[in-house]
């Protein structure tokens, strides 16, 4: 895993801002939440007046070019899980990120034909 | 590149699915994670409330009210796709709500056991039946520990009938693998009898009762 290029200090010095920082105290992102396994991805628009965001918003932003589940990209941005969750809520709000439809409700098992499918993927690994 | 708008009409481009993998302290989640999928770092904010394992350290840090939890959290990627999600479930209790979280949605549940501490699998299988969510039961062998049947075990577990209970060496992957085989075809005869395999499923399974 190579640490991400933002980072000046390695992960054992622990975090440089807290993590409440980066969300200006916010603990939930606006609107629905974000399962972990959902899964997000940039809408292509543009960000506006790019000094609204924060470095942070923009890694996550860079993070979704390509559909991403949220555990995945919490992941690759090195950002605890929570933040992540506050900071793609923001980004949703203005139409920079769209949680992807899923196969399933959230919360819903998957149906029996995904789950042969698992069955049939773990077999062949 | 342009992304055109989600259509909701499409097929999702991406599948993602997770199974939970559960038990006792030291009883091999970590390394059945390890052994079948690659494994990520996943760091989430808690509030923190007495000791804990992976409090940092708050020296200079005043009215602290957080810590970072590291969460045991695996991918194996079974197709273009297709995911697989493995989240092993905090073991402290104050980490209870997390697993709300991690059981919405999921495939089901490996519970880990010790045959030296079957004690500490029961919080996991309570929670997990009064869930409603189908679990099976891995007897992690380690080195030195007494072989039991699996019935026995079960037994021992007041498990449900119908609950398999498999043995399993979670530093292979071969076995861990087949421990998520069991599972997977436990929920599918669970969720559709018609489907239920005739013979007791994947390698060393034994269906109880």
């Amino acid at each position: 895993m190579s640490p991400s290029p933002e980072r000046w200090l390695d992960r054992d010095a622990g975090p440089v801002v807290r993590p409440y920082a980066m969300t200006r105290g916010r603990t939930r992102p606006r609107g629905a939440g974000f399962e972990l396994i959902a899964v997000v991805k940039a809408t292509g628009e543009q960000p506006g007046d790019r000094l609204r965001y924060s470095p942070e918003h923009l890694r996550i932003l860079r993070g979704c070019e390509r559909p991403v589940p949220v555990v995945d990209l919490v992941a690759d941005v090195a950002l605890p899980l929570g933040v992540v969750r506050v900071l793609l809520g923001d980004l949703r709000d203005e139409g920079l990120i769209t949680v992807l439809p899923a196969a399933e409700p959230a919360g819903d098992r998957p149906g029996p034909g995904v789950l042969r499918e698992v069955l049939s993927g773990l077999r062949a690994l | 590149m342009a992304f055109a708008p989600s259509d909701p009409a499409a097929a999702p481009a991406l599948v993602t699915t997770k199974i939970l993998i559960a038990g006792g302290f030291g009883v091999g989640k970590t390394t059945m994670v390890g052994s079948v999928s690659e494994i990520r770092p996943l760091h989430t904010e808690e509030p923190l409330t007495d000791r804990g394992v992976h409090v940092d350290d708050t020296s200079g840090v005043q009215a602290k009210t957080t810590t970072t939890v590291a969460m045991d959290f695996g991918r194996i990627t079974l197709s273009d796709h297709l995911l697989l999600y493995l989240f092993g479930t905090p073991g402290q209790d104050r980490f209870w709500f997390m697993w709300d979280e991690l059981a919405a949605g999921a495939i089901g549940a490996v519970v880990l056991a010790d045959t030296r501490r079957l004690t500490g699998s029961f919080p996991a299988i309570d929670y997990f039946e009064r869930r409603g969510l189908p679990f099976v039961v891995a007897v992690n062998c380690f080195d030195g520990a007494d072989r039991h049947r699996p019935e026995d075990i079960a037994i021992a577990l007041d498990l449900d009938p119908g609950v398999p209970v498999l043995l399993c060496d979670v530093r292979r992957r071969e076995s861990s693998k087949e421990v998520l085989v069991a599972l997977i075809e436990h929920v599918l005869s669970w969720t559709d009898p018609a489907a239920q395999p005739a013979a007791p499923a994947g390698g060393g399974a034994v269906p109880t009762g």
